[in-house]
């Protein structure tokens, strides 16, 4: 276990006359394992929500297959879920786990080898049949042929222990047999001391229409807690106490839940109803899913018939003064690039989320990837530039939509939000922020009502001097008409035209419109705390967690570094070229091939150095230092120890 | 909104019709325009069809029936999308949107169903919204959303110089297919109707009363309307529709349907439709059949299979054509439900941006 400095406290007696030691810890990483039907989602996410109520920091990476139920017991059906949890704020869901519960032999097959030596391994011991055995290819049993002597392996029979205390429940062995998630929970709970109230209310809420199931599951949860407390098998639990934190109202929030309240947020902020047009596609459609709850804030969702008629429904309600937004992912935002296109050369506000995931084609539906940044840049036929920009966090997702939203207000365009599958699927706790704390958008909009043309006429090209952003004249506005479409416009009138200076002008002019937008964003957000760092470490978008963990060992060990995150990444933050400028190098993680290090190397013409994985699943915090460090020492040339804490965040 | 100043209603919500953010921009009802002219809804766009295109004809009936309906300029809105009808919004001097190929209906809905308040129109063409567009279209005639869809069929590709297209006639020899298209062509009134459209009509552009008739209706009618406009594309498929022009064979080839009336047609009246032994329709002399048994046209039957059935009298090479509105029936519109779910929630619950942030389980940390 990962205890900087356990101390083992004075045992406490449990009922049955054990006497158990506690052991505190700053900070654990749990991974649970098991069949996709085994429910391993649910259980991390309650674990999540009582750790959450406790007051740790926490962060989580749901990692599931991506069909609905591959066959029972096989590799590719393991689902897990890792929590990582501490009483000082962390950054990341952790490299590796300390513990990993696995449900049966597919889920340790799949996870031990992420699992470090010594380790603590809970096992479903019921499972571990010679049917399952043979399923992924155990010849023996790994529980007792002593391939497991590595670990701290506790084998308990998870099932039939569910099905003794389920006995009167009146279910039969298959629906009593499902609550066995609830128990193996039961158990953690007491483990790590986690309030249970809460997933007691929660089951009650969730089955609230079959009140037997609720019961059952309750059981099996008191059940799980009770055996921990008694059994010899868990000699010591552990306390983590709570982070501190800045005082406030806090909640745990996942990437697209924070997106789509993002949006409800801008949409209220800005005074416009909100439409929606989207199509089904994983990891992105909670997002269609949770604003379709929110209709009493006037939002419009819209289950369109693909991909193109969402994004083309949401441009014809923007015409029609709606913030229009879509959401889509992996191949979904490559069937809206001539719909962009249109919402570019129409100059209408909309917010275009793309939730990335591993590519090209299908890909990786449920992993991670953030490779579609060079297509959000260019992927339009012609000069087609457009504002993107990137959360960092799950929370962070919250306020990257109301600058989203900003921007295509502000400036007339369709902006790209890139999120992507570990932000939207990971959690975080999340200061609430009150509504009217947040920006005031109503400023944006600012739907023309009169002519401004020197002739009386509606001229709807004609620009704002600051914003180059051009007046929006809704239909129902008497006076106003006017015909705009994908045809190249003369400048001002709107009408077409194929004059070449004009389309000249025209093109550098949105070129323009859209590198004008620098003006209204702060300058690059540089972390380098002594401000003597040779070494920058540059990234974008959901990498932040792991460079900010891996930058932070790095300076454990007494080497500088600094830490630069960008938020806008088209335009870039005026300063940028400055900033990169102060270091000797600049390295550039990111979980595609290199396509940030790309714009930046053919904008500044900076060296930058690219460290790139595609594994489907975020970086791994040592990894990432262990580069850092090569870099620095490389560079000073005078090597240092590797960070003495070994890996704490 | 009143409808005093308007001849129809045009089936806005009574409640929430528009949020308070657009109304706020939006020109009120007393403030508008009344008793407008044929020449109010043209623009100052020069018209850049070829000279004796069918889609002259049919920009001048539309322009000149327009102020009978009584709507006003600013509430009219007409998305198209890529070929040479979809030049329409330039000339009207309306809202409109020259979107991209295919994409009108899409875009029409999103317009549609967040500004209940507007009239909201799409002009297309065969390979428009038939080719590239096919799912748009069928969609939005199946959810029944307000708007009127006006379907050019001059049964080629005109703007990109004359392939053939999805109407073309088997056989058709094109730049495309020297040795004849070997493709069978839709026949768009079966294609809506078997896609739940509520409201489907065909005319001929230059039929000034006929057209503007189904227009009429069309504009009438809540929900998604599909007229089909045969159009004549003079450069590349001349003469495409002379059989149903053409006065001696125009009336004995085309049915011209009209609600409550027996449909008998031809010189004389000598043909008629009757019922066929398998529940479909067929061609008879009328001479040969009891007047009872000579179908009367019922364009408001909720069952479309009679419908279907007068669609498929006719074949590709346009014989006994029906013309004029085959089915107009009432469902309520994708719009108006949506509107009404929003009035539901917000009845129910609230708009407290405060309470959804903080959500159901938070805690607090105290300083
Ligand atoms: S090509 Fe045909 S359809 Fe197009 S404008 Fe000319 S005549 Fe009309």
């Amino acid at each position: 276990m990962t205890a900087t400095d356990p101390a083992v406290s004075a045992g406490s007696s449990a009922p049955g006359g054990l006497v158990k030691s506690v052991v505190e810890l700053d900070r654990v990483v749990i991974r649970l394992a098991g069949d996709s039907g085994d429910g391993m989602q649910l259980t991390g996410n309650r674990f999540t929500s009582e750790t959450a109520s406790f007051g740790n920091d926490l962060s989580t990476l749901p990692n599931f297959p991506a069909e609905i139920r591959a066959p029972t017991g096989t590799l590719p059906g393991v689902s897990s879920f890792q929590l990582h949890f501490a009483d000082h704020d962390i950054m990341t869901p952790g490299d590796a786990p300390d513990v990993l519960v696995a449900m049966n032999p597919a889920a340790l097959k799949a996870n031990l080898a992420d699992l470090p030596g010594g380790g603590l391994l809970i096992l479903d011991s019921d499972e571990f049949t010679p049917r399952n055995l043979a399923k992924v290819g155990y010849a023996v049993n790994p529980i007792e042929d002593g391939s497991l002597e590595g670990w701290q392996t506790v084998s308990v029979p998870l099932t039939s222990m569910t099905l003794d205390a389920l006995a009167d429940s009146g279910l039969g062995k298959k629906e009593a047999e499902r609550s066995k998630n609830m128990f193996t929970l039961g158990l953690l709970s007491w483990m790590y001391h986690r309030p249970t109230e809460g997933t007691v209310r929660f089951l009650e809420r969730q089955f609230r229409r079959k009140p037997e199931i609720a019961a059952a599951n309750i059981a099996a949860f008191r059940a799980g807690y009770n055996y921990g407390e008694t059994t010899e098998a868990f000699a010591v639990s552990y306390e983590i106490k709570p982070a501190p934190m800045a005082p406030g109202k806090y909640r745990n929030i996942s990437g697209n839940q924070a997106l789509s309240l993002g949006l409800v947020a801008a949409a209220k902020r800005s005074g416009l109803p909100m439409f929606l047009g989207a199509y089904p596609i994983t990891p992105a459609s909670d997002i269609l899913h949770e604003l379709s709850k929110h209709k009493a804030f006037g939002i419009r969702t819209f289950q369109a018939e693909d991909e193109i008629a969402g994004i083309a429904s949401a441009i014809g309600a923007s015409f029609g003064g709606a913030l229009g937004v879509t959401t889509t992912s992996g191949p979904g935002i490559s069937l809206k690039s001539e719909a962009l296109a249109l919402a570019i050369m129409t100059e209408l506000p909309l917010v275009v989320i793309d939730v990335q995931r591993g590519g090209p084609s299908t890909g990786l539906p449920t992993k991670t990837e953030q490779s579609d940044l060079l297509q959000a840049m260019f992927g339009r036929n012609g000069e087609a530039p457009l504002p993107v920009i990137a959360p960092r966090s799950p929370g962070d997702c919250f306020d990257a939509a109301i600058e989203a939203t900003r921007i295509a207000l502000t400036y007339r365009t369709p902006v790209i939000l890139l999120s992507d599958g570990y932000l939207a699927n990971g959690s975080e706790p999340w200061a609430v922020p009150a509504a009217d704390s947040l920006p005031d958008l109503t400023g944006a909009v600012d739907f023309a009502t009169e002519p401004n043309g020197e002739d009386g006429e509606f001229l709807p090209y004609l620009r704002d001097p600051e914003t180059l952003a051009r007046p929006w004249a809704i239909p129902g506005t008497a006076g106003m008409q006017h015909r705009i479409g994908g045809l190249e416009k003369a400048d001002k009138t709107g009408n077409i035209s194929y004059d070449p200076e004009n389309h000249d002008f025209m093109t550098r002019t949105r070129q323009a419109k859209i590198d004008g937008i620098a003006a209204s964003i702060g300058p690059t957000d540089v972390d380098d705390p002594d401000g003597d760092a040779t070494v920058a470490v540059i990234g974008w978008g959901s990498t932040y967690g792991p460079i900010g963990a891996g930058v932070r060992r790095v300076r454990r060990s007494g080497r500088k570094v600094a830490q630069i995150h960008l938020r806008h990444i088209n335009p870039f933050p005026a300063d940028l070229g400055e900033v990169l400028g102060r270091y000797e190098r600049v390295v550039c993680p990111e979980m595609n091939l290199g396509q940030l290090a790309m714009l930046l190397r053919a904008k500044y013409l900076v060296d930058v150095q690219s460290h790139t994985q595609v594994r489907g699943l975020p970086f791994r915090a040592a990894e990432l230092a262990a580069v850092i460090q090569d870099v620095i020492d490389s560079t000073s040339g005078a090597p240092l120890a590797a960070d003495p804490t070994g890996g704490g965040e | 909104m009143s409808t005093t100043e308007h001849v129809h209603d045009l089936g806005m919500p009574a409640s929430n019709p528009i949020d308070a953010a657009i109304a706020a921009s939006v020109t009120t009802q007393g403030e508008k325009q009344t008793a407008l002219k044929a020449k109010d809804f043209k623009t100052d766009q020069e018209v850049r069809w070829c000279p004796g295109c069918g889609d002259y004809v049919i920009l001048n009936a539309v322009q000149s029936f327009l102020p009978s309906l009584g709507i006003a300029r600013e509430d009219m809105v007409i998305v198209s999308g890529i070929g040479c009808s979809s030049r329409f919004p330039y000339y009207m001097n309306t809202y409109g949107m020259h979107s991209i190929h295919g994409r009108a209906p899409a875009i029409a809905t999103g317009l549609g169903v967040s500004r209940p308040d507007l009239s909201v129109w799409v002009v297309t063409g065969d390979g428009d919204s038939l080719s590239i567009g096919g799912n748009h279209l069928i969609h939005a005639l199946r959810r029944n959303v307000n708007i009127t869809i006006l379907l050019f069929n001059n049964r080629i590709y005109g703007l990109t110089k004359g392939q053939y297209s999805p109407t073309s006639e088997v056989g058709k020899v094109t730049k495309s297919t020297p040795m004849g298209s070997l493709d069978h062509p839709f026949n768009p009134v079966s294609l809506a109707i078997g896609a739940e459209a509520t409201f489907v009509g065909r005319a001929m552009d230059s039929d000034r009363k006929g057209l503007t008739d189904v227009l009429r209706q069309a504009a009438e009618h809540q929900g998604t309307a599909l007229v089909e406009i045969y159009q004549n594309c003079n450069i590349f498929n001349d003469g495409a529709f002379d059989l149903l022009k053409d006065p001696t064979t125009g009336t004995q080839w085309s049915i011209p349907l009209v609600h409550g009336e027996p449909l008998v047609f031809g010189p004389d009246g000598a043909a008629c439709v009757v019922r066929d032994e398998f529940g479909g329709l067929r061609i008879a002399e009328t001479n040969q059949v009891d007047a009872s048994q000579i179908v009367v046209h019922d364009a408001h039957r909720e069952d479309s299979s009679y419908a279907y059935a007068l669609s498929r009298l006719s074949s590709q090479d346009l014989r006994y054509t029906p013309m004029g509105v085959f089915r107009s029936v009432q469902k309520p519109t994708y719009d108006r439900m949506m509107a009404e779910q929003l009035d539901v929630a917000a009845a129910q619950g609230s708009d407290d941006l405060d309470a959804i942030l903080g959500g159901s389980d938070t805690w607090t940390v105290s300083a």
